[in-house]
């Protein structure tokens, strides 16, 4: 909302500078988000008059002006306008002057002619002729309003207002308007509020036997007021009324349409109004539209009304959508006679889908969804009224229709100070707060506040706490610690999350942020088949794009995502992390679907390949005292490497996946090096987590160690074997570590090599040879099983 | 006998002054002092000595069995003490070489930035929850004084599934659900990822992630949410930074407040950071809508509570001096290693 500070000063007499304004209305809850002055920076501009016009010597289109600024002396200007007579004022820039928009202006010489300035068109003004309709665009702009020479341009163009722009909250629809705003700011600098009263003057016949009108939906019109104006003028409207449009933001048109905007941006409300001869019969219907009815709105634009819409009908057809827009058809033009003025209230939240329906917001209906105060309908077509008077813009007829369904009843609350002081932490009187209530429009009966009709965003104490709390001024409130014994900890899952993640930074992973939605084609991308069940996804109705439109059920494709990314940069190694929700949707779409945490792992480049990943999944399981964690081959996975995938339990539940990404997915990213990349279920981790250790004595017997060079069939996992040796050597087996596997030129073909180092130990004596022996025995006799022998 | 001894002295002096490493005085020691040394050989010629000449001499034995004894374990220990240093200067590295550094990887940004308010709030005993981002209508909205026609609404453009199923535009749900589930006293942070359609530019995105604060207790004031968002700025940015508060609107608080920090970059005298006003816009704050209360079955005559909420990206910005919101969420390594 912009608000010239000129406007408001005529319903308050503060005086301060911009800058002051603008920072005590923002402490006082009015939020300026800037203002400017379009004469700030402009220089050396004023009213000049020709005293004489003589051609160029050298030039057969320039002519020479003798003007009057003022100055002792009649200064020289040369210009090639030739609208110009003799007795003009128009706006000179002088020697070293500034035009808006910063443009320098210093005496020289044109064709070998003297001039000391410039005279000044619209456009070097920063003007158009929506604002002074009088002028020619391409001619010097003439004043036509008597000013002594001299004075400074700016002012008498009405260029010198400050415009301030306010962000108003949807709470505060009063303040879409200059006389809410100068109530504000009244209460701000401890000035009155003077609110005006219209007047409008005795004009001709009646209004009843013009216009009626009916409403036949009162659920979403509250009140309807018309009057009609007679023999109207349409012409531009006065100076001060197109100044103060154009400060707002709003184009001048003429004075009728300017008329209903003025008061629109006064009072908040919005008006609409319609010429006689197309309000068939003289009768206005407020109705629901009938589906398949159409209208042409102002815009120019066909639109197809359905049977929610309300609509403004005469005794045929719709002639506006309620409070969004007029019809092209009954609009003002310059043959318009006879107008209708409308101010009328409408459901906020019918005004708000239609609206969005129709895809076309206007500042009316911008309005009306935030609510307006029905009360205030008849004020602002007196208003209305009372400046088609002022500016002489066509014969008021006598009275008004005022169809009135509902209006707001007197709203009251109790004042409770013990409860505001409560709220606020303040130890006020009601006499303090009350001063700071009655400023603001309240009025005070015995202990109730009666509450404005157009503040009905005022309910109970809180809101009056508000209003305190804003005046008294936010920051001279006093700042406490809350009371009470505060004891806080994460929880045993949080803490878990984050050892988790700080392991995955200790193995050299860095952690990334990828976004939760992506493109269905992503799916392609990573290779799951056409029946995967993770293409079930969530679909967001209203996306940014198709980029972002599904929720992920997996979080590989936002991995590949980063790698190639960073693959594309150039980076040569990259291990990364991410701890992502997928989100997996629910068969009753108004449910809510399961979200799972997954931490997604994916590296390439330097020691990154399968099994350091895998490494890395181990060492996070042993972060988290899980023991029983087993890797079993997969080879039916699309998106990973048949032959270079797992599946991860921990004991009989699944924990995830890891694995080489496919060649094909590779292919699709454009990334070249081998990826690893494995999917853990943070949920499964967290239930499977090993509890407090409990400490083992440290051993007293010495232990014996025993290599054991294996020969096995390649197909043979070595995740068998260990179980094997682990089942034969028993519980004397400490520890057991796989320290080399070969296959090659000195293996038979189908065969490869492992070698294993036992550390065997009893806890409560020294271990024998013999018991020794017995135990490696035991173990390669069940590796015989599977065809396993000693390395010959 | 006295010139033997004297002789056997002279010479173990001579060849252990001579000697050149461990091996050679051990030699020598064995040759002088041994079993079958020199020495011992003139010991055994004890006997033939008359009473009066033996414990002279053995005396004197004595005293040359100590001198060469001493003189033995002095030039041990020279020799060692030579070799010890000659090992030292041979192992000579040049100390300024790279060291090797394990590879160790780091947080996203805005996580230690998390972890740091989380810290705080700890501290000053908020717990943490968390809740689905998927939510629906009626927590995200309805709960929260925004029922379906509400203005407000608008100024939070929403991602929607369905009419009821939407991706929360705030994480004040998580306050409802606490809300419903736990009678006060309450003191939560909810952090978390948040959605609105938003495009993608240096300041939007459409996923961002926010930290929302609820506190409710009997006695709760307007006060006490001033101290507590003062102290909480003054521990991230510092005992120096100064906060206002400018009165705002929500619909789920009243009164409501944005606060305002003075400018960490300039101290409050106006920079380009603060966009020359001396304060940057940190976080929204208020006084719980009693309706909200009661929406939760919490009695508003009773209990009362503040709520406030921050974005960590624009944190995370400032602290970093990340000028572009996109850097966060493109992961590019050369980025991601700055913090």
């Amino acid at each position: 909302m912009r608000m010239p500070i000129n406007w408001a000063k005529e319903f308050a007499d503060f005086t301060c500078t911009p800058q002051e304004f603008a920072d005590r209305m923002t402490m006082s809850g009015s939020k300026v988000e800037t203002f400017e002055c379009e004469a700030d920076g402009v220089k050396n501009i004023v009213v000049g008059k020709i005293l004489s016009i003589v051609p160029h010597p050298d030039s057969d289109h320039m002519v020479i002006c003798q003007v009057d600024v003022g100055a002792e002396e009649p200064v020289q200007i040369v210009t090639g306008a030739n609208n110009l007579k003799v007795g003009d004022l128009v706006p000179a820039a002088l020697h070293v002057a500034k035009l808006p928009g910063g443009k320098e202006i210093r005496k020289g010489k044109l064709r070998g002619v003297e001039s000391c300035g410039m005279l000044c068109s619209l456009g070097e003004l920063g003007l158009t002729v929506h604002d002074f309709p009088n002028a020619i665009e391409d001619g010097i702009l003439v004043f036509d309003e008597e000013w002594p020479v001299g004075t400074d341009a700016m002012h008498a163009l009405g260029m010198d207002d400050v415009s301030v722009d306010f962000e108003i909250t949807p709470n505060r629809p009063d303040c879409l308007a200059v006389r809410g705003l100068a109530r504000e700011a009244a209460a701000t600098f401890g000035v009155p509020f003077k609110d005006h009263v219209p007047q409008v003057k005795p004009g001709h016949g009646s209004v009843e036997s013009m216009l009626r009108v009916d409403i036949e939906n009162s659920d979403l019109c509250y009140r309807y007021v018309g009057a009609v104006v007679e023999n109207v003028r349409v012409k531009p409207s006065p100076r001060w009324m197109r100044e103060r449009l154009r400060l707002c933001g709003v184009r001048p048109i003429n004075n009728l349409v300017d008329i209903t905007n003025y008061v629109m941006l006064e009072y908040g409300q919005p008006m609409h109004c319609f010429d006689y001869r197309y309000v068939n019969g003289g009768h206005i219907i407020v109705r629901n539209a009938k589906s398949g009815e159409e209208i042409e709105t102002l815009d120019g634009v066909q639109r197809s009304l359905s049977g929610e819409m309300l609509v403004i009908a005469d005794e045929k057809a719709p002639i506006a959508v309620a409070g969004v827009m007029g019809g092209e058809h009954s609009g003002v033009y310059e043959d318009t006679t006879t107008i209708v003025f409308e101010s009328a209230m409408f459901n906020g939240p019918s005004v708000r889908t239609t609206a969005k329906k129709l895809g076309m917001r206007t500042e009316a209906s911008g309005r009306y969804e935030k609510g307006l105060d029905p009360n205030g309908c008849r004020r602002c077509l007196d208003r209305a009224l009372e400046l088609v008077q002022l500016l002489d813009a066509g014969d008021v007829v006598n009275g008004v229709v005022d169809v009135c369904t509902q209006l707001r009843p007197e709203r009251r609350i109790p004042l409770r100070p013990e409860a505001v002081n409560r709220l606020l932490g303040t130890e006020l009187s009601r006499e303090q707060m009350i001063e700071i209530l009655l400023p603001l429009g309240f009025v005070m009966d015995g202990d109730d506040v009666i509450v404005p009709s157009d503040r009905w965003d005022m309910e109970r104490d809180c809101d009056i706490a508000e209003e305190v709390a804003r005046y008294v001024g936010y920051n001279k409130m006093p700042s406490t610690a809350v009371r009470g014994v505060a004891s806080a900890r994460p929880t045993e899952r949080q803490t878990f999350r984050d050892s988790m993640l700080n392991m995955l930074v200790g193995c050299g992973m860095f952690e990334i942020e990828t976004f939760s939605f992506y493109s269905r084609k992503c799916f392609d991308a990573v290779n799951l088949p056409e029946n995967d069940p993770l293409r079930n996804a969530l679909v967001i109705s209203n996306p940014l794009g198709e980029d972002t439109s599904i929720m992920r059920t997996t979080a590989l494709p936002s991995m590949m995502d980063v790698i190639a990314r960073n693959y594309n940069a150039r980076a040569a190694e990259c291990a990364l992390f991410e701890d992502t929700t997928t989100y997996t949707p629910n068969a009753d779409p108004n449910q809510l679907p399961t979200e799972t945490e997954t931490l997604m792992l994916g590296a390439y480049g330097g020691k990154w390949d399968y099994l350091a990943l895998k490494g890395v999944v181990e060492a996070l399981a042993a972060a988290a005292r899980i023991s029983d964690i087993r890797f079993v081959r997969c080879t039916d996975g699309t998106s990973y490497h048949p032959g270079r995938c797992a599946e991860i339990y921990v004991g009989e539940e699944k924990l995830g996946i890891i694995g080489e990404i496919h060649p094909k997915v590779l292919a699709n990213y454009g990334v070249k090096p081998r990826v690893a990349a494995a999917e853990l279920y943070m949920d499964v981790l967290f239930a499977h987590r090993g509890g407090t250790p409990i400490f083992t004595q440290l051993p007293k017997h010495p232990a014996i160690t025993r290599d054991l060079a294996l020969v096995a069939d390649t197909g043979v996992p070595a995740a068998d074997i260990a179980a094997r040796i682990r089942k034969g050597a028993g519980k004397v087996l400490e520890d057991l570590k796989l320290f080399d596997v070969y296959t090659g030129e000195h293996m038979a073909p189908g065969k490869k090599s492992l070698a294993y180092s036992l550390v065997l130990r009893a806890s409560d004596r020294t271990l024998t040879d013999k018991e020794a022996e017995d135990a490696v025995e035991r173990v390669l006799s069940l590796l015989r099983e599977i065809n396993v022998e000693l390395r010959s | 006998m006295k010139e033997a001894l004297q002789n056997i002295q002279r010479t173990a002096d001579e060849l252990i002054a001579k000697a050149t490493d461990a091996a050679a005085v051990d030699e020598l020691r064995v040759r002088f002092l041994g079993k079958k040394g020199e020495l011992t050989a003139i010991l055994k010629q004890m006997g033939k000595l008359s009473a009066e000449e033996r414990p002279v001499i053995g005396a004197l034995a004595n005293e040359v069995r100590e001198a060469i004894t001493a003189d033995i374990t002095r030039r041990t220990k020279e020799l060692e003490d030579a070799a010890l240093q000659a090992r030292l200067a041979g192992e000579e590295i040049d100390v300024t070489l790279p060291g090797s550094m394990p590879a160790v990887g780091k947080r996203h940004p805005f996580e230690q930035v998390l972890n740091e308010l989380k810290e705080i709030f700890l501290g000053m005993g908020f717990d943490i929850v968390a809740g689905p981002e998927v939510e629906l209508d009626h927590y995200n909205f309805e709960m929260l004084n925004m029922p379906k026609s509400h203005p407000a609404r608008d100024t939070q453009d929403t991602f929607y599934f369905t009419e009821n199923v939407l991706l929360r535009t705030q994480t004040s749900p998580m306050q409802i659900r606490t809300m419903e589930k736990q009678q006060p006293p309450i003191r939560i942070i909810c952090p978390g990822r948040v959605y609105r359609s938003d495009a993608v530019d240096a300041t939007h995105s459409p996923i961002f992630h926010q930290c929302e604060g609820l506190v409710v207790d009997k006695g709760i004031t307007f006060s006490d949410l001033k101290g507590t968002l003062e102290l909480f700025i003054k521990k991230l940015y510092g005992e120096d930074t100064r906060v206002r508060f400018r009165p705002h609107h929500f619909p789920y608080t009243e009164p409501s407040a944005e606060m305002d920090m003075s400018c960490f970059k300039c101290g409050g005298k106006g920079c380009s950071m603060c966009k020359g006003e001396g304060w940057i816009e940190i976080l929204g704050c208020g006084m719980v809508h009693p309706k909200v209360l009661e929406n939760c079955g919490i009695d508003p005559e009773v209990y009362s509570g503040f709520a406030f909420g921050v974005g960590l990206e624009r944190i995370a910005m400032m602290r970093y001096g990340i000028d572009d919101m996109r850097l966060l969420y493109e992961n590019d390594l050369r980025f991601l290693n700055q913090f």
